[in-house]
């Protein structure tokens, strides 16, 4: 709605830090769960993911809100999808080729990224309104949350199911003579499914909590 | 009757054991976000089982006749999301002229089925399971449909009762059904194993 020369200088950081904590695409708008849930057994593909999202979520939000006023509105969501599923593609091949490891640890996770909820939702409520640097700042705050929460997630996950984070061990094992029992639950869907019900139950209780003070 | 154990097995696998959803983390928004009613979730699940039948065996069609083995490969997913699109569309266009009443009752469910993950995700788990007959293809991409439509229909019965129990309440809404949806799956997990 905003034009690029009327912005009020507050707006950049606003929009930042929307996607941070206030609007944060997992923890607060509950988009974007299928990977969520599914790259985050350990800290490493969830990064990877998460590296990827941002990658699709800003150039197709620099794309988008490049072309918004050539857009017809009936071809518009078609146009969205084309355009990250270009990018998606980009990202994949890059993955392929100088990461095969994670690639196929990631597997169809990556190509998912056309129809994750995050990017087809920015395109629409802000890539598509907005100017280009409000698009652009859009999308590194929206995806560093989303990076952010991912990996948050894997750490309670990986730390649960094998005592490590980002393959540093942290708990001592108990058949290497330590004390911790791995949880093998925890890298399963069992897991995945759990722990995320219990970390949105702890944002709301936090964000409860901040609102009865403020 | 060696192909039909074959089909046979690869359906029961896709249904119980690749569960898309319990397994594949695949099509959770629709599971969070419309499961509160029975009826509406067995709607919802129908629509993506014809979406998801049709869409699976026209990509399996595409892969095998038009990328695999030339430089068109790179726009595989291009070509998947298309598809889908027009799936999507045709299914839309076929109900609203020949059944009225049950387009009406799909009402916003329809064009959103285009962003379910469960069938691009389905399109792409034939790609990578290598799914080498047009028949096996249709079968198993039945099976994802049918597979879809129990799990969200089993997590609209638990809501409905759901509703009645005393939940904390920072858990109420999607943290509770989360964790239901995690006491399901482990339910599920008792079916691994029984087939690759």
């Amino acid at each position: 709605m905003t034009d690029k020369s009327t912005v009020p200088a507050g707006l950049y950081k606003d929009t930042l830090l929307a996607g941070l904590w206030r609007e944060n695409p997992v923890f607060r708008l509950l988009l974007g769960m299928c990977p969520t849930l599914a790259v985050t057994a350990a800290v490493k593909p969830a990064f990877t993911m998460g590296c990827c999202v941002i990658f699709v979520l800003l150039c197709s939000n620099i794309v988008v809100s490049l072309m918004r006023n050539l857009l017809k509105p009936h071809l518009r969501i078609l146009m969205f999808t084309l355009t990250i599923a270009a990018f998606v593609t980009i990202a994949d091949l890059f993955l392929k080729a100088f990461q095969p490891m994670m690639s196929e640890v990631l597997g169809p996770y990556v190509p998912l990224i056309i129809v994750n909820c995050i990017i087809i939702c920015r395109a629409e409520a802000c890539a598509s309104k907005n100017g280009l640097i409000v698009s652009i700042v859009d999308a590194v705050g929206m995806g560093i949350g989303f990076t952010l929460s991912l990996c948050v997630l894997a750490s309670v996950r990986e730390l649960l199911s094998t005592g490590a984070i980002f393959e540093v061990q942290i708990l001592s094992l108990l058949k290497e003579g330590g004390w911790f029992v791995p949880w093998a639950a925890m890298s399963m869907p069992v897991g995945a499914f759990i722990t995320l019900g219990l970390l949105l139950g702890l944002v709301n209780l936090v964000s409860k909590k901040g609102q009865l003070k403020g | 009757m060696d192909t039909f154990n074959t089909l046979l097995l690869g359906f029961i696998s896709v249904v119980l054991v690749n569960n898309l959803v319990l397994t594949k983390f695949l099509g959770i928004c629709p599971f969070l976000g419309v499961s509160g009613r029975i009826d509406m979730a067995l709607g919802m699940g129908l629509a993506v089982t014809f979406v998801v039948t049709l869409s699976g065996t026209l990509t399996w069609l595409i892969d095998h006749l038009l990328l695999i083995g030339t430089p068109l490969e790179v726009t595989r997913y291009v070509c998947f999301i298309l598809v889908i699109a027009g799936a999507v569309q045709l299914v839309e266009m076929y109900l609203r002229k020949f059944f009225p009443s049950l387009y009406d009752s799909f009402g916003i469910f329809l064009p959103l089925i285009t962003t379910n993950c469960a069938i691009l995700g389905l399109c792409l788990f034939i790609n990578l399971w290598e799914v080498d007959s047009l028949l096996d293809a249709v079968v198993r991409s039945f099976g994802a449909g049918i597979g879809f439509t129990m799990a969200i229909c089993i997590m609209a019965g638990i809501r409905e009762n759901l509703n009645l129990a005393d939940v904390p309440g920072c858990l109420k809404g999607a943290p509770i059904t989360l964790i239901t949806a995690g006491l399901l799956t482990l339910a599920f997990m008792g079916f691994a194993g029984m087939i690759r």
